[in-house]
């Protein structure tokens, strides 16, 4: 296996009394899609806002592509290229798709805006990544579909040159259709080379399109796993915690 | 996979060569320009149900007003009436204009007219009572309502009371400013003829022509130069002959109303004839402002702050930075606003404003500006201001008493809201998913 594009060493973060990550290691690759699972509580959301840069961990390591670096800031996360689409995908429904996808970015010629740059190179980031359901790249984001709107979100990440896109919950509010279509992007995100991270609850989602899944449990990385090398029953065993790996149970006692 | 990995998924701006192929490869997403007229056509018909409609309700209430009228009564489509209606309407324009601004955002501020009010004041104690010329004594008014504006930007997006709120207190605040510094004197006059003149007084009627020329020629050429940047970016462009349409309608309509304005519309021996200085005047700000909504980054972020203020906070724009800069042009047209009612009548009373804010909501809420903030543009603020003075300008022609006038006017604005809130609905509700 190539070197990963981020790896975590020994990342802790405690509120107050509370620790909420425990040491945690997790090693994300280019190309290839980590699942990211665990109950609620088990620190999924602390894990990436610590890679967002929305919260900064308390200790621990991070490498990107192999040398250490600090994320203080979402700045240096997406100076690094490390982008995050949300789960409420923060985007303005009264704009239209090109205007989304550069929104704080824009291309600017003589002081105004250069629209038919982002127009071109908002329909060739979406025909990258073979999208093909919008009417045109200049409909507002108020008629497009949930999952059109999952395809505008992660096509301005795309856009931003990410290295590593971080997906919240991508697929949770679509439905069957949808839910294919956003897969199948993910998919093609991660063949086009970069580092895909999905947290989600639904592990049907999770087999199809992960190659690695790390599972959670309360604040300790319970699992590193290759997605073609476990099955359901027992991913959900180290979600509830009736099942642990022994290298990390060896780490706790160490 | 459909494509290369690597290059096509990075679009740059440097490897121009590389975005050109992977554009040329991926035609499948069309940016809304392509196709014939009747294409375009029918493109703009699907925006429209679904729930898109721009200006067109306040357009065709403003041509159905238009036909009452003037089968109503014969007086409403004259070359004197149209002169007043023009002059009338300044004001109320200027002010819906300004109230645009903060309405994109959501917000209110129900002191723009005492602002307008309040900085006239200055204005008309700075050349009454010292002798200031009165282009300097204008700037002043015009930075005293930009800090106004500055003041309410602070206090909403640093302290983060509704604007509703402060400008609640403000415009019961600077009425009482008005008040001290006026005192109850009554009203003052103007003593400076420019300023007089914007109101009372009309254009050459070459310049009139040559206004139109201007319009004409900035709207062809605005209009050839997009055209020039897409077909340079490789971009498809729409059919040359609805430029021509678009260019045309505006010299053909802006000619018959300069025409009509071109002639005497005396009643009596002295000559009235040329396009009232307000008119050119106005048009420049909603020129300049629609620029600046339209074709800037300050322009978009308003839309954005507007449509989503925490997408446009993680997309890494100063919100606040915005509000404030909304809330001072808001002011600041405010200003002119005033200046303009001051013009029409003469003189600057302590109440001077008092009574015009409610109007200029509703003229914008009444041209399509959304209260809901994120959807509304300067012309239709000004159309509606248009029509609801249109509205009170043919009711008294029709002899009807200023109770009916409000009536009318007041279920007109509740008409506008609906369309409104309905069309948001519809624009939420079409998903066209095709999975």
């Amino acid at each position: 296996m190539a070197n990963p594009t981020i790896e975590l060493k020994g990342i802790r973060k405690s509120f107050g009394p509370v620790d909420v990550l425990k040491g945690v290691d997790m090693q994300v690759f280019a190309g290839k899609v980590s699942a990211l699972v665990g109950d609620n509580g088990a620190g999924k959301s602390t894990l990436i806002k610590g890679l967002s840069g929305a919260q900064p961990y308390d200790a621990g390591e991070v490498f990107f592509d192999g040398s250490p670096v600090a994320i203080n800031s979402p700045k240096d996360a997406s100076a690094l290229g490390i982008e995050v689409v949300y789960q409420d995908l923060a985007l303005c429904e009264n704009l239209d798709i090109v205007q989304n996808m550069f929104l704080g970015r824009e291309e600017v010629h003589q002081g105004m805006l250069n629209q038919a740059e982002m127009e071109k190179h908002a329909a060739a980031t979406l025909g990258s990544l073979s999208v093909r359901t919008m009417k045109s790249v200049r409909q507002k984001v108020s008629s497009l579909s949930g999952g059109q709107r999952q395809t505008v979100a992660i096509a301005r990440a795309v856009l931003q040159k990410a290295k590593v896109v971080i997906l919240d919950e991508p697929t949770a509010a679509l439905g069957v259709a949808q839910t294919e279509q956003v897969l199948n992007l993910v998919r093609r995100l991660a063949d086009s080379g970069v580092a895909v991270i999905i947290i989600s609850h639904n592990l049907a989602d999770v087999f199809q399109v992960c190659d690695y899944i790390n599972v959670l449990y309360l604040g300790t990385m319970t699992a590193q796993l290759e997605t073609a090398k476990t099955n359901h029953p027992d991913v959900v065993a180290y979600i509830t915690g009736t099942k642990s790996d022994t290298k990390i149970a060896e780490e706790s006692v160490a | 996979m459909s494509t290369e990995p690597g290059h096509s998924s990075n679009p740059s701006t440097n490897t121009a060569a590389a975005t050109a192929t992977a554009a040329a490869q991926h035609t499948s997403i069309p940016t809304g320009h392509e196709g014939s007229v009747r294409d375009q056509f029918d493109a703009y018909l699907q925006r429209v149900r679904g729930g898109e409609m721009g200006m067109l309700p306040a357009l065709a209430a403003l041509v159905i007003i238009t036909l009452v009228f003037w089968i109503a009564t014969p007086f409403f489509i004259t070359k004197l009436n149209i002169a007043n209606l023009l002059t009338q309407t300044g004001a109320l324009m200027m002010l819906a204009m300004a109230l645009t601004f903060v309405i994109l955002l959501a917000e209110i501020d129900l002191s723009a007219g005492v602002t307008g009010g309040l900085s006239m004041a200055i204005f008309i104690l700075l050349t009454n009572k010292s002798s200031l010329p009165w282009v300097v004594a204008l700037l002043v008014a015009l930075v005293c309502a930009a800090s106004i504006g500055l003041f309410i930007g602070f206090f909403v997006a640093k302290v983060g009371i509704p604007s509703f709120v402060i400008t609640l207190g403000l415009f019961l605040g600077l009425q009482g400013l008005n008040l001290v510094l006026l005192g109850n004197a009554g009203a003052y006059r103007i003593q400076t003829p420019a300023i007089v003149a914007i109101m009372n007084k009309s254009m050459p009627v070459w310049a009139g022509w040559l206004m139109l020329l201007i319009m004409v020629g900035l709207s062809l050429g605005t209009g050839m130069y997009d055209r020039a940047r897409r077909a340079a970016a490789g971009m498809a462009v729409r059919p040359m002959s609805l430029l021509w349409a678009r260019v045309g309608a505006l010299a053909i309509g802006g000619g018959l109303i300069v025409w009509l304005l071109s002639l005497n519309r005396s009643t009596s021996s002295v000559e009235i004839k040329g396009v009232p200085i307000v008119v050119p005047l106005a048009l420049t700000v909603m020129w300049v402002g629609t620029m600046m909504l339209d074709r800037t980054r300050f322009g978009l972020h308003l839309y954005a702050v507007g449509g989503n203020p925490e997408a446009a906070r993680r997309a890494g724009i100063n919100v606040a930075r915005i509000r404030i800069a909304a809330f001072m042009i808001c002011s600041s047209l405010a200003c002119l606003s005033g200046l303009f009612s001051a013009s029409q009548t003469g003189t600057v009373e302590s109440s001077a404003g008092r009574d015009i804010v409610l109007s200029g909501v509703a003229a914008a809420v009444v041209g399509g500006v959304s209260l809901f903030g994120g959807r509304g543009r300067l012309v239709q603020a000004a159309i509606g201001a248009l029509l609801i003075s249109m509205i009170t300008n043919g009711l008294g022609l029709l002899g009807q008493s200023a109770g009916i006038t409000l009536l009318v006017t007041g279920g007109v604005l509740i008409l506008a809201a609906t369309v409104d809130a309905l069309s948001r609905r519809r624009s939420g509700s079409t998903s066209l998913a095709r999975g």
